[in-house]
């Protein structure tokens, strides 16, 4: 009795844990819609050129207990030679007090467009990339961090 | 007053060979006040940031951050580089109020 009753429970807690995992794995439309300070910076950004989808990989946890401290890494495909190569990536928190998060200038001596820092996230939301490449061409990429400690303000 | 800038740390990878890319890690002390956080008698703090970082491999520009309040207190860069030959990476980092702090590391290949 008392084992069937354990067991019971750790179906639950297990069938609850892969609804969690399901959802956090869930893919985020990168059209989906953004705060309007957040578009506006984009827009501020790319005037009227258009955004693609892809080449860009955003590493976040999906779950952050603390928002003060989010590691992110962001990399996007590309050769990384003087005649094509990634200029810049600019990364934006949707539902920030401020959606700017920072904006890197990269150059081919990288070798490879990817770098790392530590974010901070007021709550659950999406973080946007915008890579800028050589040629002019514009792609996005979006990721969702649920947030159980903010980290703006205090 | 702006807060001191802390000592900065830079790790680069040992045992690298010509057309490697690897990692640079840099982090560096600093509270990266936001601008919207209040002290204990509810006044704000006003804000003081890490605003740029730039990383110069012999004297050319190779990577550039420009920081916003949503770095986190102790900025923590890392940035890929294909190190093709033995140099000199200069890393700058400035405030909101102009200050400075500068280290420099030394790119052996073997």
């Amino acid at each position: 009795m008392e084992k069937g009753y354990a067991l019971s429970r750790r179906t639950a807690v297990l069938g609850t844990a892969g609804a969690i995992v399901a959802i956090t794995l869930a893919p985020k439309p990168v059209s989906a819609s953004l705060q309007p300070a957040t578009e506006a910076a984009i827009k501020k950004l790319i005037g009227e050129r258009t955004l693609k989808e892809g080449r860009i990989t955003l590493r976040l946890p999906p779950i952050a207990e603390n928002g003060n401290t989010i590691p992110l890494t962001v990399a996007v495909e590309s050769p990384m030679t003087a005649a094509d190569y990634v200029k810049a990536v600019h990364i934006f928190a949707d539902r920030n007090p401020t959606p700017d998060v920072a904006s890197f200038t990269l150059t081919p001596a990288m070798g490879r467009a990817e770098v790392s820092t530590r974010i901070r996230l007021g709550q659950t939301q999406d973080v946007v990339a915008v890579a800028e490449m050589s040629d002019g061409s514009l792609f996005v990429g979006r990721q969702e961090v649920k947030v159980t400690i903010g980290g703006c303000g205090g | 007053m702006a807060a001191p800038i802390g000592q900065p740390r830079v790790r680069l990878p040992s045992n690298v060979k010509a057309g490697d890319i690897i990692e640079i890690r840099t982090l560096i002390s600093h509270p990266m006040e936001t601008g919207q956080r209040r002290d204990s008698s509810g006044n704000l703090v006003p804000r003081d940031i890490i605003k740029t970082f730039i990383a110069t491999f012999d004297g050319q520009e190779v990577f550039r951050m420009d920081l916003h309040p949503a770095i986190s207190a102790n900025p923590y860069i890392a940035f890929a580089f294909k190190a093709e030959k033995a140099g000199t990476f200069e890393f700058t980092w400035i405030n909101d109020a102009g200050t400075r702090a500068t280290a420099k590391a030394e790119l052996r290949v073997g």
